[in-house]
C-alpha cells in the first residue's frame, strides 16, 4: 500500500463483493425467496407505489452522508445472496460481529476522555477529577507548540501555550502531569504525532522516576504520521523522515514496551477534515496497511506488531452509516491481513478501535443540542462495537470544555452503558437488512479507493501529490454547500434558528500559563548538566543520519537529561529539513 | 468615475491564510473555494505561515483582502500582528477580515483594529462572501453598498 505494487488484489476484492451475489451459498432458502421477492414486488407496485402517488416524498433522492443512494425499505431481497460465513461470529474471523466472543458483557469499553489544557498542573487536576468521576483511562491533549515540536519559549509558540491542550516542553512537565497518578495502574493515550517518539520517551521517563518498569506500561501513542499529511497536518519533517521515526518506535516498543500500542491509526482527523464515512474507512485502512508494510520493511513479523496497532474512528450523525462503517472496517482489516499478508495469528487479525464523537458535528448555535448529537453518535459507536470511547462536551464548538460540560459528556457514556441495555447483546443490528446491505456497500467502495490509491502510485505518492487531500477537500466543500443550500439539515443552524442568547459559560485559558511554562523551562535549563545534554543531542543527530540506527535509545537518554522537546525536534529539522504540502486549492 | 467603472469589472483579490500553528484547514479550504466560486481571485498562503509571511504575501500579491482563519485560540496575538506587519510592509490599506473560534468578548477589540467579519462555526458561506465584497467595494473602490 505504501508503494505501488500494481496489485490486482483490490480490484478483485471489489469485484468479488459483487460476484458473491451469484454464489450458491445464501442466508435464505432460494425457493422460499422467490415467494418473498414476489411479495416485495407486489408491495412496491400496489401498496407503496399507490401510496407515494398520494403522499409525494420530500426528496427526489435520499442518500447517506457519504452520498450512497438509499431506498425507502430494505428487505431480504437486498441480502439474499449474503453468506453467513462472511459474517461469522463475535471473536471469530472475519470479526464483522465484534472482536471478542462476549463483547461488553465481559469487557466494557474504556471511557477515555480526551483532556489537557493550560499548564501541567491544570491538566493534572483535570485528570484526577476524571478518575474520581469514574473515567477508566487517561487521554492527553497537547497544545499546538507541543504538537509542532516547539518549546513554550519559542517565538512561534507565542499566544498558543496551553490553549488547545497541555504544554509539554521537557520531562519536567510530564512529571507534573502524572504527579500522584501511578503509571502501573492506569493506561494512558497520548494524541501526539510528529514528536510521538519524544513523548513516548518522556512517558517512559516518568515511569522510571516512579519506579515502574517500561515493560509494564499500558497505553497508546497516536504516532500516525500518514494521516497527518492527509488530514491533521501537524508535521515537522518530510513524510519519509517521519515514517522512519515511526519505524524506530515500532522496533523499540516491540522489544521494550510490549504492552504499548505504538500506532493508533486514525480516521478521526480524516473525517473531521471533511471526508465522507467511505473516505474515512478507506484512507484509514490504507494507512493501516501502510504501517504493516513499514513494519515488514523494518524486519518485523506481522504477528509481532499487528496486535499493537490500534485504530481510532469518528462517529458522527448518519447513525446507520456509522455503524456499517465500524463493521466494515473490522471485516476488511481481517480479510486483507489474512489474504494479502498471509497472517494466521488471531490477535493480529482483529481490529480494536477507539471512537470519538464528532467535534465537527457540534454547533456553536444552541449548544445544548450538542448533548443530543453526542448521545446519538456515542450510541452508534457502541452498536458498532468500539473498545474505547470519548464523548465530546456540548461547549466544544466554543472552547475547550468546562468541568460541568465534561461531566455531562462522561455521564452520556455511563447512561448508555448502565441504563439502555444496548451493551447486553453483541452486534444487535447484525442481520438488519439495511445495515448488512450498507456494510457491504461501504466495503465495496473502500476496495475501489484502495485500487485508486494504487493507481495513483501507492499511498506515499498519493499523499505527496495531494490526491487524498483533494478528495477530502472536495467532499468537505460538497457538504458545506449542501448545508448552505438547505439540502442537509442542521438543527439550529439552517433549521429552527433562534436569536442566540447570552453565550454559555466557557473555559478561559489563563494567559499566565505561558509565563509559568517559560519560567519552568528556564529553570530546567539552569539546573541540568549542559555538557551531557549536548552530548545526548549529538548522539540523536548521529542516529538520524544513519538510516539503520534506532534513534529511540539516544532520544530516551536525552529526555532523561532534560533536553527539551524543541531541542530534540530541531536536531531532526537540521538533518531532515521541513515539509510544504502540495497545493490543494 | 473611470476608476470606479474599471474597479467594478475587476476581480476581487483575496489572500486566505491561517497565521498560526494550526493544521485544521477544513474551514479555510472551503472558504477559498466559496470565494472563488463567487468570482474572486483567491491565493492560499499554504499551511503554517508566520504572520510576517502573510503580510509580505499580501503586499507582494497586491490583494484587496486578507482573510484570516484560526481555530487554536491565538487570534488575539496572531490577527493584530498580521495587521501591524501589513502596515509596516506598506499594505496598510489592505482589508483584513477574520474568522474561526473567536469568543464574543474578543470581537469588539478586533473590530476596533479594523479586523471585521469574525465569522465562526456554522456561519453561512454566502454571508462571508457578501461581507468581503461589501467591504472591498466600499473601502477600496469607493462604490456604495447598493451599487
Amino acid at each position: 500500500m505504501l508503494r505501488n505494487g500494481r496489485e490486482a488484489y483490490w480490484r478483485r476484492k471489489a469485484k468479488s463483493i459483487v460476484e458473491r451475489r451469484a454464489k450458491a451459498g445464501s442466508l435464505y432458502d432460494r425457493p422460499a425467496m422467490k415467494e418473498v421477492r414476489k411479495g416485495i414486488k407486489q408491495w412496491q407496485e400496489s401498496v407503496h407505489g399507490r401510496w407515494v402517488r398520494e403522499h409525494p416524498e420530500s426528496e427526489k433522492e435520499y442518500q447517506t452522508a457519504s452520498g450512497i443512494p438509499v431506498k425507502a425499505l430494505y428487505t431480504p431481497g437486498d441480502v439474499t445472496d449474503h453468506d453467513y460465513a462472511d459474517q461469522g461470529f463475535p471473536g471469530v474471523y472475519p470479526y464483522l460481529r465484534g472482536v471478542y466472543p462476549n463483547m461488553y458483557r465481559g469487557r466494557q469499553w474504556t471511557m477515555r476522555m480526551f483532556s489537557g489544557f493550560g499548564t501541567p498542573e491544570d491538566t493534572n487536576n483535570r485528570l484526577k477529577l476524571l478518575l474520581e468521576h469514574g473515567e477508566t483511562g487517561l487521554s492527553i491533549a497537547f497544545d499546538m507548540p507541543t504538537l509542532y515540536g516547539y518549546d513554550c519559549d519559542h517565538e512561534r509558540a507565542h499566544g498558543e501555550v496551553g490553549r488547545c491542550g497541555v504544554n509539554v516542553s521537557s520531562l519536567k512537565d510530564m512529571e507534573v502531569i502524572f504527579d500522584g497518578i501511578p503509571l502501573d495502574k492506569v493506561s494512558t493515550s497520548m494524541t501526539i504525532n510528529a514528536p510521538a517518539t519524544i513523548l513516548t520517551c518522556m512517558y517512559a521517563g516518568v515511569a522510571q522516576r516512579q519506579g515502574v518498569p517500561m515493560e509494564k506500561l499500558r497505553g497508546t501513542v497516536q504516532a500516525d504520521m500518514l494521516k497527518e499529511y492527509i488530514a491533521q497536518k501537524e508535521w515537522v519533517y518530510p513524510p519519509e523522515a517521519h515514517l522512519r521515526l515511526v519505524r524506530d518506535l515500532m522496533v523499540f516498543c516491540t522489544k521494550k514496551m510490549p504492552q504499548w500500542n505504538y500506532i493508533s491509526v486514525s480516521g478521526y482527523h480524516i473525517r473531521e477534515a471533511g471526508s465522507s464515512a467511505v473516505q474515512e474507512l478507506a484512507f484509514t485502512l490504507a494507512d493501516g496497511f501502510g504501517y504493516v508494510e513499514l513494519g515488514l520493511e523494518a524486519g518485523l513479523k506481522v504477528e509481532q506488531f499487528a496486535p499493537r496497532l490500534s485504530f481510532f474512528f469518528n462517529s458522527t450523525m448518519d447513525f446507520f452509516e456509522e455503524i456499517a462503517k465500524f463493521r466494515a472496517a473490522r471485516r476488511i482489516w481481517a480479510t486483507v491481513l489474512r489474504e494479502k499478508y498471509g497472517v494466521k495469528d488471531k490477535r493480529s487479525l482483529l481490529m480494536r478501535f477507539h471512537t470519538q464523537t464528532s467535534g465537527a458535528s457540534l454547533t456553536w448555535q444552541q449548544p445544548l443540542n450538542n448533548v443530543i448529537r453526542t448521545t446519538i453518535e456515542a450510541l452508534a459507536a457502541v452498536l458498532g462495537g468500539t473498545q474505547s470511547l470519548h464523548t465530546n462536551s456540548y461547549d466544544e464548538a466554543w472552547a475547550l470544555p468546562t468541568e460541568e460540560a465534561v461531566q455531562v459528556a462522561l455521564r452520556t457514556q455511563q447512561v448508555i452503558a448502565e441504563e439502555t441495555g444496548a451493551p447486553n447483546v453483541i452486534d444487535p443490528l447484525g442481520g438488519s437488512y439495511y445495515v448488512e446491505w450498507l456494510t457491504e456497500q461501504m466495503e465495496e467502495e473502500a476496495y475501489k479507493y484502495f485500487d485508486r490509491i494504487d493507481s495513483a502510485g501507492g499511498l506515499l505518492k498519493a499523499i505527496k501529490s495531494g490526491y487524498l487531500q483533494r478528495e477530502i477537500a472536495e467532499n468537505s466543500y460538497r457538504l458545506s454547500r449542501r448545508v448552505e443550500d438547505g439540502k442537509d439539515n442542521v438543527v439550529g443552524v439552517n433549521r429552527y434558528e433562534v436569536e442566540e442568547r447570552e453565550p454559555i459559560k466557557t473555559l478561559k485559558i489563563d494567559f499566565r500559563a505561558q509565563k509559568r511554562q517559560v519560567r519552568r523551562i528556564r529553570g530546567v535549563k539552569k539546573e541540568r548538566d549542559e555538557v551531557r545534554v549536548r552530548q545526548a543531542l549529538a548522539k540523536i543527530g548521529k542516529a538520524f543520519e544513519n538510516e539503520d540506527a534506532n534513534s529511540i535509545y539516544p532520544m530516551l537518554e536525552a529526555v532523561m537529561r532534560y533536553a527539551t522537546l524543541g531541542e530534540i525536534v530541531q536536531v531532526g529539522r537540521d538533518i531532515f529539513g521541513t515539509w510544504e504540502e502540495p497545493v490543494i486549492v | 468615475m473611470a476608476r470606479k467603472a474599471v474597479a467594478a469589472q475587476r476581480k476581487i483579490r483575496v489572500l486566505v491564510a491561517k497565521p498560526g500553528l494550526d493544521g485544521h484547514d477544513r474551514g479555510v479550504l472551503v472558504l477559498a473555494r466559496a470565494l472563488r466560486d463567487a468570482g474572486m481571485e483567491v491565493i492560499y498562503s499554504g499551511l503554517l505561515p508566520s504572520p510576517e509571511k502573510v503580510a509580505q504575501m499580501a503586499v507582494d500579491e497586491d490583494v484587496d483582502v486578507v482573510a484570516l482563519s484560526l481555530l487554536n485560540g491565538a487570534h488575539m496575538t496572531a490577527f493584530p500582528k498580521v495587521k501591524r506587519l501589513l502596515v509596516k510592509a506598506g499594505g496598510g490599506d489592505v482589508i483584513v477580515v477574520g474568522g474561526g473560534i473567536i469568543p464574543e468578548e474578543d470581537k469588539p477589540k478586533l473590530v476596533k483594529m479594523g479586523i471585521t467579519g469574525l465569522f465562526g462555526p456554522g456561519s453561512s458561506l454566502d454571508e462571508i462572501v457578501e461581507h468581503v465584497r461589501t467591504r472591498v467595494r466600499k473601502e477600496r473602490w469607493g462604490v456604495r453598498a447598493h451599487a
